[in-house]
């Protein structure tokens, strides 16, 4: 789109959008903007408790199971899993994108039910996460796994954790939403009768940002 | 709003480039196996030290990051003026980072100056020093915390 404006457009000399994206992409950014400061927020606050605390629980002692291998001590490997869930459902949703581009109807459904598809793989995985650590005791508010010097934590570990992980989730949700949505509009020719294929690009920055914040969180919580 | 759509879509059922899609993807794979790998060795070597570690995270995070941004949301191919009006409020991560950062170093250094009780908690221990002395090390503070820090 970019490569094909003449050199020398005066962008602010109005009548036209200064930066070439129609409105409703622009607003998606903003509001994209506004929720990177969101969880920009969380987690530095979280990194604000941490730096403030002795010590730590041991992200590889508390996140060290994987479904279906019973007390094997795989740390790291399950998160993984998840990202790379994500990173894929990441690439089939700008694969929808381009197929929206070349007005390729049958093609936006087939990579929209594939985005879908790891949407809700992704949930799974979290549900499960949770499920296995509230089974070991931890909640918000409780907290089993001592700090790594050997001292008792306080709860901040968990009540952050499931605070993040939920809230990145709950994105996740609604991102499953707004492609199912999506999904149904295209099914129906919405777009094709539009022409354009403009709200799938919406979804889609909204896809990828639940993406980027996750990439984040993994960092933070099981990295670091 | 309809002009603004046909200036943006009127080259739009010209190809969408599907090469540096998977490129990407390969990068965001090889970068997450690589953090996998460097804290599965840290795990059983201890030795990329945890705090030289944590540097080689952040910088790998913010490649991913750069990636995800600049290529699945297409922002490097959008025009300077898009470009532009979301990476400067972003700035702010900058001072936002620092600044809460280090007022938690310095909550923690205040309350083991001042508040006993804090101190007592940090040493009574209930369950073994973990193997990874690293990390608490990057946390520890005064001299005061130290003893029965090592395994």
């Amino acid at each position: 789109m970019a490569q094909a404006i003449p050199a020398g457009t005066k962008w602010w000399s109005g009548g036209k959008s200064p930066f070439n994206v129609e409105y409703g992409k622009l607003m998606m950014w903003y509001f994209l903007m506004s929720d990177a400061f969101t969880f920009g927020a969380f987690l530095i606050s979280y990194g604000t408790i941490r730096m403030s605390s002795n010590s730590w629980p041991d992200p590889n002692e508390a996140f060290r199971a994987f479904p279906g291998m019973g007390e094997m001590h795989l740390p790291l490997v399950f998160v993984s899993l998840m990202t790379f869930i994500l990173i894929m459902s990441s690439v089939t949703m700008v694969l929808a994108v381009a197929a929206g581009h070349s007005g390729d109807r049958k093609k936006v459904t087939f990579y929209m039910i594939l985005t879908i598809i790891g949407g809700l793989a992704f949930l799974s995985c979290q549900a499960w996460e949770w499920t296995h650590l509230f089974g070991e005791g931890a909640w918000w508010g409780r907290n089993p796994f001592p700090n790594v010097n050997g001292s008792k934590a306080s709860t901040n570990f968990t009540n952050f954790f499931f605070t993040i992980t939920g809230f990145h989730g709950f994105h996740v949700f609604s991102g499953v939403v707004v492609n199912c949505i999506m999904l149904i509009k295209n099914l129906r020719g919405d777009f094709e009768r539009k022409g354009h294929y403009l709200m799938i690009e919406k979804a889609g920055l909204y896809w990828h940002f639940v993406d980027l914040v996750w990439v984040f969180v993994f960092t933070c919580f099981y990295l670091l | 709003m309809s002009t603004n759509q046909a200036t943006t879509h009127d080259n739009a059922h010209t190809k969408f480039d599907t090469r540096p899609i998977w490129r990407t993807f390969w990068i965001l794979l090889v970068i997450t196996l690589v953090e996998l790998a460097l804290a599965t060795i840290h795990l059983k070597t201890g030795f990329p030290p945890k705090h030289v570690l944590n540097g080689v995270y952040l910088i790998l995070t913010c490649a991913k990051a750069f990636y995800i941004i600049a290529e699945f949301m297409h922002l490097r191919h959008e025009i300077k003026n898009l470009i532009m009006t979301l990476a400067i409020p972003a700035c702010l991560f900058i001072w936002f980072i620092l600044a809460f950062i280090l007022d938690g170093n310095s909550y923690r250094n205040l309350r083991n100056r001042y508040d006993p009780y804090h101190v007592e908690q940090n040493n009574t221990k209930i369950a073994p020093a973990g193997g990874e002395e690293a990390p608490a090390g990057k946390q520890e503070g005064p001299a005061a915390v130290k003893p029965g820090e090592q395994q």
